[in-house]
């Protein structure tokens, strides 16, 4: 079952073509990977999906409603949630509060509560609190809950922007280069850490170059180059595929 | 089950207790008039703190509410039309009212960056009180309106005595300070945190940056309806002249100079700088003029805010008593201007 | 139509000084990215620094000739230099320190910069507006029904000859290109060697001249100066700069006369109170629909 469709999307800037008829499929439930040498769209292609851009043809399916021209706001609050290749968290103030700012879209307090301090608002300030200290522990994170953001290890600060991202209870995840900058150790616990997401009901979509470590945690991959997918199958079909290997290496002299 | 008063609210609490007692002790009228106005100014100061200090949009043009809260109440409770509202229905609806049009004054700002934003206020400061002034025949122009309504409580009016004014302005203060701090720590101010440090990203967690921005706008400008009723109505007079450029600025440098984003800040810059304006300066000039020199520090006063700004801009930008966080923003190196303005053009044009 | 025609030229005359002040706004802004408050102030204070060159040369009555060329070329220049190196000075020990710091900060402290010009200015000439020595002849010529002074002429005059100096000096010299390249991509003009401090300091002071001799010429042309003219003639030009494009040389020039236009017209048709109101409404529509102005470019860009 397709959580996310993209029907022959294209994008334009300018005179440049990013993404050029682009379909690919992500089923509910998978662990998929979208790989590509620099350059090639892929984070195009997530900034699409998240309503950072519209695509100029083509369409965008989540949960079986179209994207169309929703906004960035309210496509998180269909289910979609990322983190950012440049790591984007709320550096000045805590950890805990990073991750309860995740779960606006889930929150019903309104201008009114907050402005009163209802006893509705209350209660769910507490139960938000409690929320964000338990997607803490999932990630490893509960001991740093008061710490200011931005003077975590850079390691860190990857697992506190992915708990951020898990605080809207999405549907679809998507990780935008979560290894990069990691060593191995982490790298071990950052697939642990996927597929403990998958566990929890969460679809995840993710960009990333170190090729062992997509190879490890993903079930398929989409390559793309020059805005094109080249190859899409299983990791050990990608690994053999020669336009694969060609896009990287480069066409043998 | 956690206390519902926390300490930091006992504390408040008594300081109201004590500032409360004032008249009680200090019989000296010229001091409770001068609290009693200060005070109108430590609600703009909370009010401008909601928009600048929470939600981190520079608003130049402040005093555009000011003014529209005071001449609501001027137009609505005065012989002027002679419509005569009570008091305490137009306290609230001028407060609406400011507050409608912090929402229309603010939408056309929404998709602005921060200088252009400013500029914008800046151009709504110009345009309220001028017009105001021009239209000369429902507000009398520059004479502006007067012999005001004043308020009543079970039929005793308040007459000039500046007391009831100083225990209403008390009262609203302590109403704004309530309100501030519950929103500062909601899941608005959160927001309004998030649309300050990273627009897109915010935009992300599900946050309608334009609604959240409105909201502010509203908020801080519902503030300074309060502010502009309950200070006409014991001025007895309202012209276009009290809401200039240089109020605006003057409540800025309160934020500024008390600590943005800091409740117990704004009120601490917002009393000092009053009592700057009403005292000090005035006493200087006494004091020099005893050693013969003709100098007029008064007229200085403006002097003094460019040069509060600037400097604290360069020595200490978060103010005396500086929210922490914010403490952290401003002393933190943007060295890379170039990818912040690129990433606010990436999610100007998501808008 | 003759009514329609006088405005025309009247617009145009206020135009040139717009244009001179708007074009320091937009270099700024170009730069740095910082729209500088004290700039109208520093318009000002060009005519501030006219009175006083003009009192040490001791006018009296009108010039001509040679004696009016001199005189004119003098001041504006001396009113150029001071109020050149003002700028520089503003840059180097407010702007500078907070270069890397967040935007709130910088346009804070610029319109504390500004404040304290306009009370400098206020001390040292008075809460009044002061005359400026009456030396350009009051010639005049009438084309078919319409009225255009010497002044007018010479305002239009002299703003297109620095206009047209500065898009020399910015397309065709080593610094200009310097300033073009830091506007663009700072770090890359550093790599390409560049001294950053130096040409942002060089925007400024030409900026600022610029702004000067705006403050000369608009003396000459109102016959008065006054401490807190810079304000509202720097939201105007501000309001210019913007409609033209800002960043954009030619932009500036263009919105510079529009806007005098604009407020010729509004003067002359509706009343001059509600002129103010009219270009400031014009600023935010632009800013809103079409912040690019009228000749920037809305290039979409990709991330």
């Amino acid at each position: 079952m397709a959580l996310l469709t993209l029907e022959n999307v294209t994008k334009r800037f300018g005179g440049l073509v990013c993404v050029r008829d682009l379909s690919l499929s992500v089923d509910a439930g998978a662990i998929v990977a979208m790989i590509g040498p620099n350059g090639a769209g892929k984070s195009t292609v997530f900034n699409l999906i998240t309503g950072i851009y519209r695509p100029d043809e083509g369409s965008i399916v989540f949960d079986g409603a179209p994207l169309g021209h929703a906004h960035i706001d309210a496509i998180a609050g269909r289910g979609i949630a990322r983190t950012f290749q440049n790591i984007r968290l709320f550096a000045f103030v805590s950890v805990l509060d990073n991750v309860m700012t995740g779960r606006h879209a889930r929150m019903h307090a309104h201008l009114w509560d907050s402005l009163l301090h209802t006893p509705m608002q209350r209660r769910e300030e507490r139960d938000v609190r409690e929320h964000a200290r338990e997607l803490l522990r999932f990630v490893g994170l509960e001991a740093q809950a008061h710490a200011y953001a931005r003077n975590l290890p850079y390691g860190s600060q990857r697992r506190l922007e992915i708990a951020r991202a898990l605080a809207s209870d999405p549907k679809l995840l998507l990780l935008d280069e979560p290894a990069a900058g990691m060593n191995p150790r982490e790298k071990d616990e950052l697939v642990a850490l996927i597929e403990r997401i998958r566990a929890r009901g969460v679809t995840v979509f993710l960009i990333e170059h170190d090729m062992r470590f997509v190879m490890r945690v993903s079930e398929r991959i989409t390559v793309l180059n020059y805005g094109e997918k080249i190859a899409e199958g299983l990791p050990q079909e990608i690994r053999t595929n020669e336009r694969v290997v060609e896009a990287y290496l480069g066409k043998p002299a | 089950m956690r206390a519902f008063f926390a300490r930091s609210d006992v504390r408040a609490a008594e300081i109201f207790l004590a500032v409360g007692l004032i008249p009680v002790v200090d019989l000296n009228g010229a001091h409770i008039n001068f609290l009693t106005d200060a005070g109108a100014f430590v609600l703009l100061a909370l009010g401008l703190n909601i928009v600048v200090g929470f939600a981190g949009l520079l608003d130049l043009g402040y005093a555009a509410f000011f003014a529209i809260g005071s001449y609501a109440y001027a137009m609505l409770a005065s012989p002027q039309f002679g419509i005569h509202i009570p008091f305490w229905i137009m306290l609230f609806g001028a407060s609406f009212i400011a507050a409608i049009f912090g929402i229309l004054l603010g939408a056309p700002t929404l998709r602005l960056r921060g200088d252009y934003l400013a500029i914008v206020t800046l151009g709504f400061g110009e345009i309220v009180p001028q017009t105001f002034l021009n239209l000369s025949q429902y507000t009398n122009g520059p004479n502006g309106i007067g012999t005001l309504d004043q308020p009543t409580v079970f039929g005793l009016r308040f007459g000039f005595n500046p007391v009831p004014y100083f225990y209403l302005i008390l009262a609203l203060i302590a109403l704004a300070i309530w309100l501030a701090n519950n929103l500062r720590a909601s899941r608005l101010g959160r927001a309004w945190m998030a649309i300050r440090e990273d627009e897109l990203a915010a935009a992300h967690m599900g946050i309608n940056t334009t609604a959240a921005k409105l909201a502010a706008f509203a908020l801080g400008a519902s503030f300074s309806g309060l502010a502009g009723v309950a200070y006409a109505s014991k001025l007895q007079l309202v012209s276009p002249d009290q809401f200039q450029f240089n109020v605006s600025v003057f409540v800025l440098s309160m934020l500024v100079l008390g600590g943005m984003g800091n409740i117990a800040g704004v009120v601490l810059g917002s009393l000092i700088l009053s009592s700057v304006d009403r005292f000090i300066l005035p006493q200087l000039t006494n004091f020099v003029h005893g050693f013969g020199l003709d100098w007029d520090f008064t007229n200085a006063r403006f002097l003094l805010y460019g040069v509060i700004l600037v400097g604290m801009m360069l020595l200490r930008p978060e103010g005396l008593l500086p929210s922490r966080q914010r403490a952290a923003e401003l002393h933190a190196d943007r060295s890379d201007p170039g990818a912040a303005a690129q990433e606010q053009e990436l999610y100007e044009r998501a808008l | 139509m003759d009514v329609f025609l006088q405005q025309l030229v009247n617009g145009l005359s206020l135009g040139g000084i717009y244009a001179l002040i708007a074009l320091g706004y937009t270099m700024v802004y170009g730069i740095i990215e910082l729209v500088n408050f004290a700039h109208g102030d520093v318009y000002t204070l060009g005519s501030f620094f006219s009175l006083a060159v003009l009192g040490l040369i001791g006018i009296q009555g009108e010039l001509h000739g040679a004696p009016l060329v001199g005189v004119i070329a003098f001041t504006i220049v001396c009113a150029m230099l001071l109020c050149g190196l003002v700028g520089v000075l503003l840059e180097r020990f407010a702007y500078r320190p907070l270069r890397n710091a967040p935007r709130l900060a910088l346009l804070i402290t610029a319109i504390g910069l500004s404040f304290i010009l306009e009370n400098i200015m206020q001390f040292w000439k008075g809460p009044s507006p002061v005359p400026f020595p009456g030396f350009f002849p009051d010639a005049a010529v009438t084309l078919g029904g319409v009225l255009i002074e010497a002044k007018q002429v010479i305002v239009v005059f002299l703003a297109i000859v620095m206009m047209a100096g500065l898009q020399f000096f910015v397309y065709n010299t080593k610094l200009g290109k310097a300033m073009r390249a830091t506007a663009q991509d700072r770090e890359a003009a550093q790599l390409m060697g560049i001294n950053i401090n130096t040409t942002i300091a060089l925007t400024f002071l030409i900026g600022s001249a610029l702004a000067g001799a705006a403050g000369f010429v608009s003396g000459v042309y109102y016959g008065t100066t006054w401490f807190f003219n810079g304000f509202s003639a720097g939201l105007k030009a501000f309001t210019a700069a913007v409609l033209g494009g800002i960043g954009n040389l030619a932009g500036a020039m263009l919105g510079g006369f529009l806007i005098g236009l604009i407020e010729a017209f509004t003067t002359q048709f509706i009343s001059d109170q509600w002129s103010n109101v009219v270009v400031f409404t014009v600023l935010i529509l632009v800013l809103v629909f079409r912040p690019a102005g009228l000749l920037g470019e809305s290039l979409p860009n990709k991330v």
